[in-house]
């Protein structure tokens, strides 16, 4: 077991305090911006502090990132870190996972227990007397209380631009796979297009996101506010968007490395992690299109 | 190859180089540090601090409890203890305690230079203090703190909830930022750094125990993180998640903490388990009793704390079938702990037993422990429930369960490594003297709280009925002996580092293991060739 005397160290690191400051500042800014924005109180300095926050983040971002990269490149990484690295990025799109699961619970629940139960059904059909007159269906398109929760005209039909998305993301893990197939075989001109084309795919795909939104806000009447019908499907969709466009920056930055000659048929564990995370948004999606859309 | 390298790290790192070097100086050190050394015991000061500010609440608490009647602090403030005093201690005291406890002995347990990603292991520290500073900067700010209980419950942390609530939920994202990442580092480590020859079932049990926390950290701090997401949606965004009136469920809230919550119990427990599966052989002179059946409990335990979540929930409104579900599933926990539990009796029994602080803890552990175990089965009756939910019973058996369970785990913990750690003996009368007064105070403190509960004392208020006076003021006497116990274990450590009788590589006779192969103090950086296990 000699790759055991090569373990890595690192040595002293300033990026963890940099990250843990970085995040501090953004989430005060963050925290002073919803407080002020809630109150109405006006000239909030919350924005600006959540931008130095964010500049604190990309600076860290950078910094540690790149250190990783060079000492991975010089090196210094045994296969047993390789293997850690494998572990670390697993169990974090595990938590990942876990993440999204608790939205899908919700909307599970939502639909299965808490709304018939609202509609009058069951032996805890009780909380009906709240609103007496409130029938419960899914989509839903009525409120219990439509003042404070003005219900949604309509919803996003599941055939149009969710199929043109399904058929965008599904894709993109195919041509990301081809990448990954060049990339092994040191094939770098393919490596570069296929990859490419992955992220000309999931751009593609937030721009049609951003589309279907602004119809939902502006025609449907379907917001946030619109009741839970709104909330899941903005918090599940929302929050996938944001997950697709973290990891179209991950494949971005692929990209620059690729053309800047990083990574071989044998070491790219940056590339490949990338190329996970791309996948199990992926695999999000194909749940969101099921429950959210279609069923 | 290493021309970029060796500009800032001095060829540190190369393969097989015997430069060892010692800490770096000043303050530096521990802002900077990479060493899983000084991040475990960054994070067991960190939980020392944060043990005694919770516990000062808790003082708080119990003065105001002393007498019925309203004497000290407004209710309103009193809602800030209850809720502060509980996020502190779960969050603050006694989860960075096991993770330092993981820091310190996993890679000298398992053979191991540090842990897998030592850069990621400072961030998850350095997070806590962070969170921790807004957390409690709430308390400052205009409306107060969080005002509604540690489990937070919508509406109550949604609709009436203090303007301060929003950093209060970006605090608990950085708390669960920290933990998962500490989590993942930990699970690395243990599957990818063991020692040639450490194979899974040879590992000490601590490192089984966490390796299982650590994937349950994994699995629920992320719902954590959904469930204040979704409360800081309803807050300022006009969701809608947890208020009825859009088609949302306030029990929908419960759902979801709960989720989280309840193996976050066991998040608080399991490492306990594994520190006395390593104390109680060394002090009993005998091998433990039934090693594979402890990771076979451990590992039920941890499945069975993703089904019984609504237990906490039996009143609020939930189909029969599911009060009939959650109530049996349960019990069921009951046998892979009291697999446990006969584990460790059946390894004392026959032992040549000596009593030293952390076997005084252990034992102590094992048997109120097992107290608030039998509680628990009480409380998981659905029927019974009824009568004891929101009642002092509740109150006396999850810190029976936390007190002399997991806080005393770590108390164990700390004496038998403490040796190891400072390369002193502790003071063995001090220490007996900590251990019979904590042990007083909290029996004191919390016994009388069944007694309250069982004749319907509901608790987080702060007067109460002239029939509870008698009780309440002994539990508050036991409190304040129990809080003022704690100083005298500072006293100790503070002592134990700065001198004492020099400790041995081995200093307890019965104990095993590759943490005590190394010298004691153990040197700053070990196993950086991986020792052979047979």
């Amino acid at each position: 077991m000699a790759a055991h005397e090569q373990y890595y160290v690192p040595a002293q690191s300033k990026w963890p305090i940099i990250a843990t400051l970085g995040l501090l500042i953004t989430v005060v800014g963050l925290g002073t911006w919803f407080n002020d924005m809630k109150a109405e109180r006006a000239d909030s300095n919350g924005p600006l502090i959540f931008f130095v926050g964010g500049l604190f983040l990309a600076y860290m971002l950078f910094g540690w990132f790149g250190t990783v990269i060079k000492e991975g490149r010089s090196g210094l990484y045994s296969s047993q870190m390789d293997l850690s690295f494998r572990w670390g990025m697993s169990w974090f799109i595990f938590s990942e996972v876990m993440f999204f699961a608790a939205f899908f619970g919700v909307l599970f629940y939502v639909r299965n227990w808490a709304g018939p139960w609202l509609g009058g059904e069951g032996d805890k059909g009780i909380a009906n007397m709240l609103w007496p007159g409130f029938e419960y269906s899914w989509p839903l398109l009525n409120t219990p209380d439509p003042k404070l929760y003005p219900a949604p005209s309509g919803i996003i039909s599941a055939w149009g631009l969710p199929l043109l998305n399904t058929v965008l993301l599904v894709s993109s893990s195919f041509t990301l796979t081809f990448a990954h197939h060049a990339l092994r075989k040191n094939q770098r001109k393919p490596l570069t297009l296929w990859l490419a084309l992955t992220l000309v795919l999931g751009a593609a795909f937030l721009v049609f996101q951003a589309e279907e939104y602004i119809h939902a806000y502006t025609e449907l009447g379907l917001t946030l506010g619109s009741g839970i019908y709104g909330a899941t499907f903005f918090m599940l969709t929302g929050f996938h968007g944001a997950h697709v466009t973290l990891g179209a920056i991950m494949l971005t930055v692929m990209l620059v490395r690729v053309l800047r000659g990083h990574f071989s048929p044998e070491h790219h564990f940056g590339f490949e992690a990338a190329a996970w995370y791309w996948h199990f948004v992926d695999v999000v999606w194909i749940g969101l299109f099921t429950f959210v859309y279609v069923l | 190859m290493s021309a970029v390298i060796d500009t800032d790290h001095k060829g540190h790192g190369h393969a097989g180089d015997d430069h060892h070097h010692g800490p770096a100086k000043g303050l530096m050190r521990w802002v900077l540090t990479t060493n899983h050394k000084d991040i475990g015991t960054m994070y067991l000061w960190f939980s020392f601090a944060m043990f005694l500010l919770g516990g000062t609440m808790a003082m708080v608490i119990r003065a105001e409890l002393f007498q019925p009647g309203l004497q000290i602090v407004q209710p309103e403030f009193f809602n800030q203890m209850t809720t502060m005093h509980g996020l502190i201690m779960v969050f603050g005291a006694v989860m960075p305690a096991f993770v330092g406890l993981a820091n310190w002995m996993i890679p000298l347990m398992i053979g191991a230079p540090d842990m897998a990603l030592p850069r990621m292991n400072n961030f998850s520290f350095w997070l806590l203090p962070a969170a921790f500073s807004m957390m409690v900067s709430t308390l400052f700010m205009e409306g107060g703190g969080p005002n509604f209980g540690w489990t937070f419950y919508a509406p109550l942390s949604t609709t009436y909830a203090p303007e301060s609530v929003t950093f209060f939920i970006f605090a608990v994202h950085l708390m669960g930022i920290s933990s998962i990442m500490g989590a993942i580092n930990v699970v690395a480590t243990i599957l990818n750094l063991r020692a040639p020859g450490m194979t899974l079932m040879k590992m000490p049990l601590f490192v089984w125990t966490w390796l299982i926390t650590a994937f349950l950290l994994i699995a629920v701090m992320p719902v954590l993180a959904g469930c204040v997401t979704m409360m800081l949606m309803d807050i300022h965004f006009g969701t809608s998640f947890f208020s009825a009136a859009g088609g949302g469920d306030p029990v929908l809230f419960q759902h979801v903490f709960w989720f989280f919550g309840h193996p976050e119990v066991y998040i608080m427990i399991l490492p306990a388990f594994g520190a006395v599966s390593a104390i109680i052989p060394a002090f009993a002179r005998k091998p433990l009793f039934g090693y594979t059946s402890m990771v076979y409990a451990t590992a039920s335990i941890a499945f069975l704390s993703f089904i019984v979540w609504a237990h906490h929930m039996f009143t609020v409104g939930i189909p029969l079938t599911g009060e009939l579900f959650f109530m049996y599933a349960t019990m069921l926990i009951a046998v892979p702990t009291g697999v446990k539990v006969f584990n460790w009796a059946s390894t004392m029994w026959r032992g040549s037993m000596t009593f030293e602080t952390p076997m005084l803890f252990s034992v102590a552990f094992v048997i109120l422990f097992t107290i608030g175990g039998f509680s628990g089965l009480m409380l998981a009756i659905a029927p019974a429930d009824f009568q004891y939910h929101d009642t002092y019973f509740v109150v006396a058996h999850f810190h029976y369960v936390l007190v002399p369970g997991a806080i005393f785990g770590i108390f164990a913990s700390a004496y038998f490594w403490l040796p190891k750690w400072t390369g002193h003996m502790y003071d063995e009368t001090l220490g007996k003297l900590h251990f019979w007064m904590s042990f007083v105070g909290m029996n004191l403190a919390f016994f009388p709280m069944h007694f309250v509960g069982l004749a319907g004392m509901p608790r987080r208020i702060p007067d109460y009925n002239m029939m509870f006076a008698n009780f309440n003021m002994v539990s508050s006497i036991g409190a304040f002996m129990f809080g003022a116990t704690q100083l005298l274990f500072l006293f100790i450590v503070i002592k134990c580092i700065r001198g004492g009788k020099p400790a041995a590589a081995k200093p307890w006779d019965g104990a095993e293991g590759l943490e005590w192969t190394i010298p004691s103090p153990a040197p700053y950086h070990t196993f950086q060739t991986p020792p052979e296990v047979k």
